[in-house]
């Protein structure tokens, strides 16, 4: 089938759409991006730089400042000198300046949007209608907490812990700043934040931001860098705090480093959730559910539903519906708002995707894919799924954080949850069915930080969001979301 | 003639038996013969605590309440034992260990309102967190107060569901291990909770490393030992807590993790 042109998907299924492209004329990127510290956007010590490009395009957005431990160190200065301040300030004054940036982050949605989108991968109908209103509403929740925080906990006096060191991963840039950044300022903390190196653009158009809400210098800095910055800022010895969102295996690697060093320390890691569709589900309902579990963001989530367990008895029908649901999914320029399916993030994202889904084949699933072209530049992978999985398989196990999903069936409720909690992870799981006692029943059962039962993929700033097991510890979100960035006394 | 004394031999409490060390072996404190217990004995009471987990943890909370209330009737009836055992201070130290037991008795149907929340979130979904056992948890006691300290770290872990691999004070081993006598007969089932005694520096490595050993209440460690638990419990991503003070919700929360929910609403 020949390729349109480029970023509009030949579909066998559904209807043609014409190109509806959001325009990003608005948007001015610099050929350069600094560090953000101590109010101020500063040049690296080193003056080593790294280049953040678009993935849909594989064109280079931006060159980016590369901190070094130094200017790590600095950051962590200027944030300890803040929290001097910051710490002490009347919390009617800090939640004022929560909503300051929740309001200008409203106010520079579309902007926001746009540069997510062009630096992510990520179709413009989520960033603009999920990543942007939550980040927003993440502020807003959280300002009204600042000055509310002794009726929060009984019996105790909270106080803030400090410096909070945050890196933050690619999938959501912005959402996760604002899941990282919203309670530590609200609980009186200053913060260093490193972004993800493929996605560093809006967290430094986050610190713009900063200084139209006229927040104090230091309270917010911003370093820019890949794995060795991560790695000096959660070393840090400045810090009271690391909250971290990302792989299981840097998670590992974090705890083991702050052993013995008292700082507090929050993960937010891997899942491989379970999403249960039993025989008497709204299978329509389901169907949507699945898709917008799996191939939402393009699978980068890491509370994808990236297990499908189906009732034996419906497997057949759900499969039939479910493929022909896929045929009709959109997958190109992530600006077009008919898009449903983005660029893969990165091409070690897409590599690694690509290694995972040979084992699949290799291990003897059964592949599906509807028929997709891709575009011809960019990374690309269509929304994928295999049957005949055995939960052994590599794509039953480990988390792909791609577009792909691993069907698996079982017979009885008890061998759902059985095979659902059958994984050292912990984040998420789905329940589709009609009957009450039974959500209940598996909600019980399941060993998951979140269930959504008859959704999935919702997030609201008020709901505790995180893990059990090695899918990490704390919560963000919600009253009990603001525990990891205090100290009750 | 005087009466000839019978003697209590000091034994491991895992799995609902009193035990010695598979080991076969022993260390002396003050002319008793305490079981130096091995990783073979840590790793068997891991296994009997993770069996015991779904009963006792799907108990109702006013039921496990009930079960603790009994540990401290036991207790209370063996008052004197454990404070001729602890020695000095022995009488009020006993009698603070059967306040905790009560006061977290009290707390077990509680927890879930003080630690839970239903969530007002933007549309319209049902949304509500509730905290649930975290599952195994092993419970480094402090050396002294040697009943006391354990009590404290026990009687939070099983009050908010979980079960307990306990290293008794290593220096004071007798009064944490006779405490397997009253939870024996305190009703509580089989293999929730072990008390193993031994060298705490032979044993924490294993513990700590544990890969079905869900979280570690540390509050006997000192720095160095919390540093190295910490370390090895990575592995797992295991949750380490160190705490003191007085009993509260926190600390049975502390072995909690929050489960959110979500259902849509609609007609």
């Amino acid at each position: 089938m020949a390729i349109a042109a480029r970023g509009r998907a030949q579909l066998t299924h559904g209807f043609d759409y014409v190109p509806a492209p959001e325009s990003t004329d608005h948007v001015r990127i610099p050929e350069r991006h600094d560090l953000f510290i101590g109010g101020e956007f500063v040049a690296s010590r080193s003056n080593r730089r790294f280049v953040t490009l678009n993935p849909a395009t594989e064109e280079p957005l931006s060159e980016v400042a590369e901190a070094d431990q130094e200017d790590v160190e600095r950051a962590v200065a200027a944030a300890t000198a803040a929290f001097a301040s910051w710490g002490a300030l009347k919390p009617e004054r800090r939640a004022r300046y929560l909503f300051r940036l929740a309001r200008l982050i409203q106010e520079r949605s579309r902007e926001l949007a746009v540069l997510e989108t062009m630096d992510g991968g990520k179709p413009i109908k989520e960033s603009r209608d999920v990543d942007l209103p939550l980040a927003a509403a993440h502020f807003f929740y959280h300002a009204g907490w600042a000055d509310k925080l002794e009726w929060a906990f009984p019996n105790r006096r909270p106080r803030p812990l400090g410096v909070a060191g945050q890196v933050i991963p690619w999938n959501f840039p912005l959402l996760m700043l604002a899941w990282k950044v919203a309670p530590a300022l609200a609980c009186g903390n200053t913060v260093v934040l490193k972004p993800a190196e493929t996605t560093p653009l809006t967290a430094l158009r986050f610190a713009e931001i900063c200084l139209q809400a006229e927040l104090p210098p230091g309270v917010v800095n911003i370093v820019t860098g890949g794995p060795e910055t991560g790695a000096a800022l959660v070393a840090s010895p400045g810090l009271a705090k690391v909250a971290f969102t990302g792989s299981t295996e840097v998670g590992r690697q974090i705890q083991r480093r702050l052993a013995g060093t008292g700082r507090r320390l929050t993960l937010e890691l891997g899942g491989k959730a379970a999403n249960i569709v039993f025989e008497d589900a709204a299978l329509d309902q389901a169907v949507e559910g699945i898709v917008n579990g799996i191939y939402f963001n393009q699978g980068h989530v890491c509370c994808a539903g990236s297990r499908l367990l189906v009732q034996e008895s419906i497997a057949d029908v759900l499969l039939e519906k479910l493929k022909r649901r896929l045929g009709t999914l959109r997958l190109g320029d992530p600006l077009d708002k008919n898009t449903d399916v983005g660029a893969i993030n990165s091409r070690a994202q897409l590599d690694k995707i690509q290694g995972l889904v040979r084992s699949g084949i290799e291990e003897g699933a059964e592949l599906y894919q509807p028929p997709c072209p891709l575009p011809e530049r960019g990374y690309w992978f269509p929304p994928t799924l295999f049957t005949g999985v055995a939960s052994s398989h590599r794509i039953a196990r480990e988390e792909i954080f791609g577009p792909v999903l691993a069907v698996l069936t079982f017979r009885t409720p008890a061998e759902a949850v059985e095979k659902a909690n059958n994984t050292p992870y912990g984040l998420s799981a789905g329940i589709w069915t009609e009957k009450g006692s039974r959500i209940l029943w598996m909600a019980e059962r399941l060993r998951a930080g979140v269930v959504w039962a008859n959704t999935y993929n919702r997030f609201d700033p008020a709901s505790p969001f995180g893990g059990y097991k090695e899918s990490g510890f704390g919560r963000e979100g919600g009253l009990q979301g603001l525990l990891p960035y205090l100290e009750l006394v | 003639m005087a009466r000839l004394e019978v003697r209590k031999t000091p034994k491991l409490f895992s799995g609902g038996e009193f035990v010695r060390s598979e080991s076969g072996r022993t260390y002396q404190v003050d002319g008793w013969n305490v079981p130096r217990s091995s990783r073979k004995d840590l790793r068997d009471a891991v296994r009997s605590a993770r069996a015991a987990l779904p009963g006792w943890s799907s108990r109702t909370a006013y039921n496990r309440g009930q079960v603790l209330y009994r540990v401290a009737e036991m207790l209370e009836g063996r008052r004197t034992e454990f404070a001729r055992l602890i020695g000095r201070g022995g009488t009020r130290e006993v009698a603070a260990a059967i306040d905790t037991w009560v006061w977290y008795a009290g707390l077990a149907d509680k927890l879930v309102q003080l630690g839970g929340t239903v969530n007002p979130v933007a549309g319209p979904y049902f949304d509500f967190s509730i905290p649930e056992p975290t599952g195994v948890v092993g419970v480094v006691a402090p050396e002294r107060p040697s009943l006391l300290g354990l009590v404290r770290s026990l009687a939070a872990v099983l009050c908010a569901g979980n079960t307990a691999v306990v290293l008794v004070s290593e220096g004071d081993p007798l009064p944490g291990l006779c405490l397997g006598e009253v939870l024996a007969t305190g009703d509580l089932p089989p293999g929730v909770v072990a008390l193993l005694s031994g060298f705490r520096r032979e044993l924490l490595p294993h513990l700590g490393a544990h890969m079905d050993v869900n979280a570690i209440d540390a509050s006997g460690c000192d720095d160095q030992e919390l540093a190295a638990l910490e370390a090895a419990a990575a592995a797992s991503i295991k949750r380490v807590v160190r705490l003191d003070g007085d009993p509260s919700p926190y600390r049975a929360l502390a072995f909690t993790e929050l489960k959110t929910v979500w259902h849509p609403v609609g007609r």
